[in-house]
């Protein structure tokens, strides 16, 4: 029972994480028609930054604040600089061009924090464990990801949804010519959802940094979840990738604890214990491939086109 | 006859190369440089034949590495379980890429634009996360395999230049089969739903079959790379499907240039040469190469055969 509780939790926390990363990459893709491999590399940079400012001001929330505020800049600075130029330009071209800026991401973190990893230490009172029902505690910073990746979520939907900038960005999602033909500047409208989406990875990336190791490479198996999450909920549709990302963060978490022992019941021990840890890691491709095969337009399609 | 061009003179100079490099590295001493082109002549192999889906047939697959590694598995694993003999191996090496690229190409082909390229590189991914799972064959740490394939005295792999002459003619093979398929009616089919899927289904072509088939002729070839891969480097890890790699061959169809015969084989020189190069001035090559995408991406249209053609027109 306790061990079910634990890893629901840890699922959902990591779902949420997932879409914080999601939600960026589908914002960018539905806003401006980019495929942004890079975003991945905006989730590490975040990590590094708050290890970085951590450790220079000897607090974690204060490092986690600017890191937040350094990773929208560079967000800023990379769409200003190069991905503007991408816009209205083949997926293929985006693809190879971002593909390129993460390579020079991973080497540029490599040059200046060297190959090593870094930790990011918690402060005292977000490691006590925190009692959530009888009996049961869980880690007081897991729980605060899951309460600050929930209260973002819920910001974001009234942003998009009820403020004057998110009809904005809704209407540069479904016709781009036309909202900058009524006098909108569609370019700082850009730089601006590029940044928040930049800030949403930084955050996603600084958060999972306490319970993972920084490191170069952090953000690339991440992002290609990230991508199944986008592909499962249906692009440019943040109501979908929220859904799907939590759907995802439980089956992944719920298939690894569990499935081994699932497995060891109907086959033998060493068979069980050679497929498991593949047939785990397989799940989430799996829904994938079901979802495809069943609704090949996403769960939740955002209504474009 | 068709006139004398820029693109074709330098298409000849390379294949010329190609086949007389043996002789420089004999008379040189240079055994390095028959390694090295060893390598990028397999890599080719793997760029054309992402070159036959993306360039020609419109499909941008981002998970072709995983058949580099399916065809290096299946080398592997056999010579693991002891089957040494390559007249074994190959074709089983090219029979588990078909079948994972007919089983992956259905289901992607369900697909198509950014969605195409997101789960391509998906199930590449989970490939790989599969081979890292697999604890007896070494898992993470990758397999070392101790016997190159056998091919029971017709030719000996261990042998270099003999081993460069196999993989040159497989390269050969492979541009010589895309070539025929580009030119039959099949290929123009293809080519076709890459102009326009609507309108050639309207005409009455079952689009996705004809797709598919040509998604796995691909991934067959592509799996042939790997099983000679496999025994360039005696080693075969997950490490080979990494979706970097999908991206490298990806970045060498569009170097060379997309949808031309050559062009996946001058990319795949020019890249590797270039990593080469740059990686012995600083350990920090990528810093470089890197944004040099960014501008190839930019500015260089068309890649090297575009860029060739440019200049023999002007």
């Amino acid at each position: 029972m306790l061990l079910v509780v634990e890893q629901f939790l840890n699922g959902l926390q990591f779902g949420l994480l997932l879409f914080l990363l999601a939600a960026g990459l589908t914002l960018v893709f539905g806003i401006m028609d980019l495929v942004n491999l890079a975003h991945g590399s905006l989730y590490m940079m975040g990590a590094y930054f708050a290890a970085t400012f951590a450790a220079w001001t000897g607090s974690f929330l204060l490092g986690a604040l600017m890191a937040l505020g350094a990773t929208l800049v560079l967000g800023v600075v990379l769409e200003v600089t190069a991905l503007r130029h991408l816009y209205g330009r083949d997926h293929l071209d985006h693809v190879l061009a971002t593909f390129g800026l993460i390579l020079f991401f991973n080497e540029a973190v490599r040059l200046i924090w060297g190959p090593a990893g870094l930790a990011l230490p918690l402060p005292a009172w977000l490691t006590v464990p925190v009692p959530i029902l009888p009996g049961i505690h869980y880690p007081a910073y897991r729980l605060a990801i899951i309460v600050v990746a929930l209260l973002v979520a819920l910001l974001l939907y009234l942003g998009v949804m009820r403020t004057r900038i998110g009809m904005l960005i809704r209407a540069g999602a479904s016709n781009r010519e036309m909202i900058g033909a009524l006098g909108i500047n569609i370019k700082l409208l850009y730089t601006l959802v590029f940044g928040l989406g930049a800030a949403l990875a930084g955050l996603a990336g600084l958060m999972q940094a306490p319970i993972l190791t920084v490191q170069i490479g952090m953000g690339e198996n991440i992002l290609i979840l990230a991508f199944v999450i986008i592909v499962i909920g249906g692009i440019g549709s943040i109501r979908g990738a929220f859904l799907a990302a939590i759907f995802v963060g439980m089956i992944d978490t719920l298939g690894r604890a569990f499935l081994p022992n699932l497995l060891r019941q109907v086959l033998s021990g060493a068979a069980a214990s050679t497929a498991a840890p593949a047939l785990s890691s397989m799940l989430i491709y799996l829904l994938m491939a079901i979802v495809l095969v069943v609704r090949p337009e996403g769960l939740f399609p955002a209504n474009r086109r | 006859m068709k006139a004398f061009t820029v693109s074709k003179a330098v298409t000849v100079l390379l294949l010329a190369g190609l086949v007389l490099l043996p002789l420089y590295s004999q008379l040189s001493g240079d055994i390095f440089i028959l390694t090295l082109f060893t390598r990028i002549i397999i890599l080719a192999l793997a760029a054309a034949s992402l070159n036959l889906i993306m360039g020609f047939g419109g499909m941008m697959s981002f998970g072709h590495a995983a058949y580099l590694g399916i065809g290096g598995y299946a080398v592997g694993m056999l010579a693991q379980e002891g089957v040494g003999s390559g007249f074994i191996q190959f074709p089983v090496a090219l029979a588990a890429s078909a079948i994972f690229a007919l089983v992956i190409g259905a289901l992607s082909l369900r697909t198509r634009g950014v969605y195409f390229i997101m789960i391509t590189l998906a199930f590449a991914q989970m490939a790989y996360y599969v081979a890292s799972g697999l604890a007896r064959y070494g898992g993470d740490d990758g397999l070392t395999i101790y016997k190159r394939s056998d091919f029971s005295g017709l030719i000996d792999l261990g042998n270099r230049v003999e081993f460069f002459y196999l993989c040159l003619a497989c390269l050969f093979g492979g541009i010589f089969l895309i070539w025929r398929i580009v030119n039959s009616r099949f290929g123009l089919v293809v080519q076709g739903l890459r102009s326009n899927e609507q309108r050639m289904q309207a005409i009455g072509f079952p689009a996705k079959r004809y797709q598919l088939v040509c998604f796995v002729i691909s991934g067959t070839m592509c799996g042939l790379a790997g099983a000679l891969l496999a025994n360039n480097t005696d080693f075969v890890s997950p490490a080979v499907m990494y979706w970097t790699r999908s991206g490298d061959l990806m970045v060498m169809v569009i170097l060379g240039g997309m949808g031309t015969l050559i062009g996946p084989v001058m990319g795949a020189v020019v890249f590797l040469l270039l990593e080469e190069f740059l990686s012995q001035i600083t350990e920090y090559w990528a810093l470089i190469m890197g944004p040099l995408l960014l501008l190839i991406v930019l500015f260089g249209r068309g890649g090297i055969m575009g860029m060739l053609g440019r200049a023999g027109r002007g």
